[in-house]
């Protein structure tokens, strides 16, 4: 995906304390119960690359969570083996790995008698962090993910909303500074709205830390919205495909990964890329503290037909027609549409159209992370570069199937020689 | 003479009494805790574990507890020894129930969340599955000792120590003046002193219970 792309041009955050990702490898990974006559993860092997984001998506009952739990063995593999940054962990005691490998699970999992400074502070307080260290860490996770320290240092869980307690258990996973972040469907309790937030807040994350995250869930959306790589399993966690979201929507493998796919990968694909990847444009502002002759004269000069009205911290306030001003009879107070929606860069196209469709002048503003403004985006920005994604998708899935096919055809010559030799 | 005038005048008997009946119950009810969460600890993962401990501690109970402390004195004679065995065992059931349910009540997604962060089986224990099994465990206690307080009478039979002396005192000389004062005073004595002891467990409960899972 383009994230990681953009993200290695813009300037390293100032984060003292981060580690980035580790890889993450899984040779032939298994587990039976015993009783059961067939396995309920079956020969999953598995290369992670360092600081991506991987998506496990399949039905219920698919073997996933399986699939992620043995990662830190919270269940034990009958057999294979697991290396975490070229390191054999499978052997390695349990608690030390745990505790290099955030986790977050459904429900956030937070202690209910513990407060929310406690129960972030609980891994680097178990991994020997000096007190002021920890008191500091907690601090900074709380505002990571977008919490007043103040506000919410004491609180119990319980005195949280959902979203809020899913913020806190992702920051206690965090927490330690751990380069692997599991998480197991952690968005799957709380309602679509928050969902959408919380999806949004992870990116961002993602965007500063750069770990490597295995993540579990159903929702093939949300695997389309967040993952680098989505591994498509089916039952007994065999993997069906595992390529990037574009590869998945335009080129599935076959009826069992289009089945799960489902209608509108097309739409689907507004997604994937973000308001950040296709050309912002500039439009013309004024402030409120413009006076107000300066205001008109900009708009009489002809030019511009119309104008965005910033607020004193530069966050879009009002779309300004030319006219506007004349028919509320020179009030500023009146004249003019108040801007009820804008995007951050990190919306996706999807949550773009959506802004655009709903807007009367068909544009919507673009803000920065304090809300400032930065640009604009239209219908026609959209549509042009939404026709570009799918053409380039279609020439890469054409180019994956020539590569697959050539593949194959080395394979069956190197099978049939070796038959040779073997006669 | 009346009532009042029978505690007048041997309230230093009645206070003595008093005291000795509460110190054996407490003392024995800080053994029943100790042992009683520890059994419910070792034995609250397995099935047949717990249902053991349940049952043998409820068949425990069962035995009347004057016939339970009369067989004992026998074997480890006559005084203190019989009456903290008694009332040892008599107040393990609860705790033990109420602990194995506790535990069992903890939401399993904690445990796994506590085990995935890296807490080790010991923290677990510790940090996690006791304090929030803590409200029942202490419900139990609370029970045991209610309990207890009535038993504890019942130790004067084998010369124990309490306010049992004067139930005892007063139900083998009936007819005699103070008989049914002597009765009176014990049976209240207790009364006052369960109802005392029920006082300190609210106040130990809103000490101790942690304030995000205060009901």
């Amino acid at each position: 995906m383009s994230e990681t792309a953009t993200g290695s041009t813009e300037p390293a955050p100032p984060r003292p304390s981060s580690t980035s990702g580790a890889t993450i490898q899984l040779e032939d990974l298994s587990k039976s119960y015993p009783g059961s006559p067939s396995p309920a993860v079956d020969g999953v092997s598995m290369d992670i690359k360092a600081g991506e984001t991987v998506i496990l998506v399949g039905p219920s009952g698919c073997g996933k969570s399986t699939t992620l739990k043995m990662i830190n063995r919270l269940i034990e593999p009958t057999s294979g083996r697991i290396r975490i940054n070229d390191e054999d962990v499978t052997d390695m005691d349990p608690v030390k790995l745990r505790r290099k490998i955030g986790y977050a699970i459904q429900s956030s999992g937070l202690f209910p008698h513990m407060t929310v400074a406690e129960n972030i502070a609980l891994v680097p307080k178990m991994t020997g962090w000096s007190k002021s260290g920890v008191k500091d860490r907690v601090e900074e996770m709380l505002d990571l993910v977008g919490l007043d320290p103040r506000e919410f240092h004491g609180r119990y869980p319980r005195q949280l909303s959902g979203g809020q307690q899913q913020r806190v258990g992702v920051a206690r996973a965090l927490a330690a500074d751990p380069p692997v972040l599991l998480m197991d469907e952690p968005f799957g309790a709380v309602d679509p709205i928050t969902r959408d937030h919380l999806q949004d807040e992870l990116i961002r994350l993602q965007h500063e830390l750069h770990k490597t995250i295995v993540f579990v869930t159903h929702d093939f959306d949300e695997a389309i919205k967040l993952g680098d790589r989505i591994a498509v399993l089916r039952e007994r966690s065999h993997i069906a495909q595992f390529d990037t979201p574009e590869a998945i929507l335009t080129n599935p493998t076959d009826d069992f990964v289009s089945g799960f796919v489902g209608a509108g990968a097309a739409l689907k694909r507004l997604n994937l890329t973000r308001v950040r990847d296709v050309g912002i444009a500039d439009f013309p502002t004024v402030t409120v503290e413009d006076p107000l002759q300066s205001i008109f004269n900009k708009l009489r000069d002809g030019q511009h037909n119309e104008l965005l009205m910033l607020d004193r911290r530069n966050r879009p306030y009002k779309w300004l027609r030319r006219g506007d001003l004349m028919r509320a009879k020179g009030s500023l107070a009146r004249a003019g549409q108040l801007v009820h929606d804008t995007v951050t860069r990190d919306a996706t196209l999807h949550d773009a159209l959506e802004a655009v469709l709903t807007d009367s002048g068909g544009r919507v503003a673009v803000t920065g992370r304090r809300g400032e403004f930065i640009g604009v985006v239209d219908m026609h920005t959209l549509m042009n570069s939404v026709q570009e994604l799918l053409e380039a998708d279609r020439l890469a899935a054409m180019e994956h199937r020539h590569d697959l096919e050539e593949l194959r055809v080395h394979r069956t010559e190197q099978e049939l020689e070796g038959g040779g030799s073997g006669l | 003479m009346n009532f009042w005038e029978y505690v007048g005048t041997r309230h230093q008997q009645l206070l003595t009494d008093t005291y000795q009946h509460a110190s054996a119950v407490f003392q024995c009810m800080v053994i029943a805790t100790l042992l009683g969460v520890l059994i419910g600890v070792v034995s609250y993962r397995s099935s047949w574990g717990g249902s053991l401990a349940i049952t043998s501690t409820s068949a425990i109970l069962t035995i009347p507890s004057l016939a339970a402390i009369g067989l004992l004195i026998p074997l480890v004679g006559l005084g203190v020894p019989p009456t903290v065995i008694i009332l040892t065992l008599y107040g393990l059931l609860p705790v033990v129930r109420n602990c194995i349910v506790g535990l069992r009540g903890v939401d399993p997604s904690l445990v796994d969340a506590a085990k995935g962060i890296g807490m080790s089986r010991m923290r677990r224990l510790l940090k996690v599955e006791l304090p929030l099994a803590w409200p029942p465990i202490l419900t139990g206690i609370r029970v045991s000792t209610q309990m207890l307080m009535g038993i504890a009478a019942i130790a004067a039979y084998a010369s124990g120590p309490g306010l049992g002396n004067e139930i005892f005192g007063g139900l083998a000389s009936l007819g005699s003046a103070n008989a049914i004062n002597k009765v009176l005073a014990g049976t209240i004595g207790i009364v006052i002193l369960a109802l005392l002891f029920d006082a300190a467990y609210v106040l130990l409960g809103r000490l101790t219970i942690p304030r995000g899972i205060r009901v």
